[in-house]
């Protein structure tokens, strides 16, 4: 799987720090800065998923090694249920592992489009393009305050058919050229997924969200708040951790 | 009097062939759609009662208003415990817990590498020795390859499914899903046998699992989405279920969203308005039919009087009143009706009890259809079937010749003796 602070949703986790000035930018060049941002190196991070269903909530903890955009690896650490899961991502492809059925499975199909351990996030969701500048054109419509930072208001538009949002909104802090909120639409215009951060922190001298409130608008219940524990940039991954040999270790 | 005219009527075929071979017809087709629309409509509802709602359906409150495609995070808890109450406030009903479930079936190779996957839609369903799933699911007549699930692990997928999958009884599967807490399960399965629902819904790529086994496998012990309830007498009453569930949802008010709350087969399945369009398209088809006869048989009424002018006109002359003669007319025309509808009845009956053996296979018609219903259906003959062509047949008789009949009273009887002289 790719990890959550590789994916599009969260590209405003591993933005740099960036001034910008207060005249309204050309909305492709802040895509451009928030994807320079998120960067292409090694990284490992570990975080929690805190899942608010309609019954009660889970905290699932996970480990992630992460190389460029196209490579992840990602183990659960708990709840005991689901500790040992692994899950590979090499470029639109994802395997799992489970330790109780000693199976390496490949994920396809309808089953990408199936919520992440019950989660606000789906498969497919993790599995885009990061690059929102492959994947959007946008236009700036405005400022505005989120979290009580000055933020550009984007507009952004698919550049082809199949990208799974064909309409989404970001507010982007002006300074630090993080995404602290994200309104992602259907073709027609309907909200279907939204995220709102809660903590901005600074982890080996970058500005990332600490916590974020991604929500399924057409799902039940509370929402799934991921927390970011520890991040360690630039870091020597070997090749075979990202290997279908390294599921089954 | 009747014996004289059912004389005229033998004697003179010309007079009643025609409006008999007429009402015969029409009402032997009477017959044969409304048994083929009771056969529609019992094969709807028994297989949504079987394989989707019961006859009455506990469900929380929650699923209830979300459907069955609801996600089991919405399942009812303490089933154990709600069984026991149901067993003992109505224990002339048969109480099943169901456990639904969707997910991925995954199928290795010998290196365990997957060699072929496709989405399953899974029922778990209460296996053990006794239970009445047996005969509610028609599981033994159903089987088409190797054996029940009998040990944790095993199930049964549809016929069609295995050959897609290219599996066999012995077979080793995975299902890849979601726990009640929505947790990934990766589950190893051995495929026991393989089964023909005869309901194309179903047969497409249906799994079938024993309800403790799964309820494991899904963080689901002691729960289920639903309890089914099914009537002893096997039939779905609407009047006894609504009474049933009204007085279920008095006794135990549902007020938050995970309290269990009873709904009837026409409100759980969400099809009662579809039924009510097909009785009320049935009540249409018989008004047509009733109107369409009237008219061809006023149609041959006309003629009957233009063939009879003479005759009508010389038992004017002879003193018969007019009153009379309509009066004999309409006599014979319910005898015609009389014998008519007798004999549509037979037909009818004949040809229904006939396809009701034999059914009519629309399993190629219903490849995309979503509907849960036999493939193969049966027209049902009722108490109602033998007297639904009858009052129709009886009346588009009448009425024709009533209506054609009318021509008596614009006879001039004095002019009776002019039209015999010329």
């Amino acid at each position: 799987m790719r990890s959550i602070v590789q994916s599009p949703w969260s590209v405003w986790l591993l933005s740099f720090s960036l001034s910008l000035g207060t005249a309204l930018p050309d909305g492709n060049a802040i895509l451009k800065r928030i994807d320079d941002n998120v960067g292409a190196d090694n990284r490992v991070v570990v975080a929690e998923m805190v899942i608010t269903g309609r019954r009660g909530t889970r905290t699932i903890r996970t480990k992630s090694w992460i190389s460029d955009t196209e490579k992840s690896f990602t183990e659960y650490l708990a709840p005991e249920r689901e500790r040992g899961t692994k899950m590979l991502n090499l470029g639109r492809q994802l395997w799992t592992y489970s330790p109780d059925s000693d199976r390496t499975i490949m994920i396809s199909g309808h089953v990408l489009r199936q919520s992440v351990s019950g989660s606000d996030l789906s498969y497919e969701d993790l599995m885009e393009d990061p690059r929102l500048v492959n994947r959007y054109t946008a236009q700036t419509i405005g400022t505005d305050t989120v979290i009580g930072r000055p933020v550009w208001k984007l507009e952004l538009t698919a550049r082809t058919a199949d990208v799974a949002y064909q309409q989404a909104k970001l507010w982007v802090d002006q300074e630090r050229s993080i995404v602290l909120k994200e309104e992602r639409c259907s073709r027609g215009g309907r909200l279907l997924k939204t995220t709102e951060v809660r903590e901005v922190r600074q982890f080996d001298s970058r500005w990332l969200a600490r916590s974020a409130v991604f929500r399924d608008v057409l799902k039940a219940g509370g929402g799934t708040e991921l927390r970011l524990d520890s991040v360690w940039f630039n870091v020597n991954i070997p090749d075979s951790r990202f290997s279908k040999a390294a599921l089954k270790k | 009097m009747i014996r004289f005219l059912v004389k005229g009527l033998m004697r003179d075929r010309s007079r009643t062939l025609f409006p008999l071979l007429t009402v015969a017809i029409g009402v032997s087709l009477c017959v044969l759609l409304d048994a083929y629309l009771r056969g529609v409509t019992g094969g709807v509802f028994n297989a949504t009662a079987s394989f989707v709602s019961g006859h009455v359906q506990v469900t929380t409150r929650a699923r209830g208003r979300e459907g069955a495609g609801a996600s089991n995070e919405l399942a009812l808890l303490g089933v154990g415990r709600l069984l026991a109450d149901l067993r003992r406030d109505y224990p002339d009903m048969t109480w099943t817990p169901r456990i639904r479930f969707g997910g991925l079936i995954d199928v290795p190779d010998s290196t365990g590498t997957t060699r072929t996957q496709s989405p399953a839609v899974g029922m778990a369903v209460d296996l053990a020795p006794g239970s009445p799933e047996y005969r509610l699911l028609r599981l033994d007549q159903s089987l088409a390859s190797g054996h029940l699930p009998g040990a944790p692990g095993e199930v049964v997928i549809s016929d069609d499914f295995a050959r897609r999958l290219g599996v066999r009884p012995g077979d080793r599967l995975t299902l890849v899903g979601s726990t009640m807490n929505g947790s990934m399960v990766v589950r190893n399965l051995t495929l026991s046998g393989t089964v023909r629902f005869g309901v194309t819904a179903l047969d497409r790529g249906a799994l079938l699992a024993d309800v403790a086994d799964i309820g494991q496998a899904l963080d689901m012990a002691d729960a289920a989405d639903e309890v089914l309830g099914f009537f002893d007498h096997g039939q779905y009453d609407d009047r006894a279920a609504t009474r049933l569930v009204d007085a279920y949802n008095a006794a135990h008010p549902a007020e938050g969203d995970f309290d269990p709350e009873m709904a009837t087969l026409r409100k759980a399945s969400g099809f009662g308005s579809l039924v009510d369009v097909m009785n009320a398209a049935s009540a249409l088809v018989i008004g047509i039919f009733v109107l369409a006869m009237s008219v061809v048989l006023w149609n041959a009424g006309l003629m009957g009087s233009l063939r009879r002018y003479g005759e009508i006109g010389i038992r004017l002359a002879i003193g018969e009143s007019k009153g009379t003669v309509y009066r004999a007319l309409l006599a014979e025309a319910f005898l015609v009706g009389l014998a008519g509808s007798a004999l549509g009845t037979l037909v009818g009956l004949g040809f229904s009890r006939y396809l009701q053996e034999v059914g009519i296979n629309i399993g190629r018609m219903m490849r995309n259809a979503s509907m849960v219903m036999d493939d193969v259906i049966r027209p049902r003959i009722a108490p109602g079937s033998c007297t639904i062509g009858f009052l129709p047949g009886l009346l588009a008789t009448f009425i024709g010749a009533a209506i054609a009949g009318l021509a008596v009273f614009r006879r001039q009887t004095a002019a009776l003796a002019k039209e015999f002289s010329s």
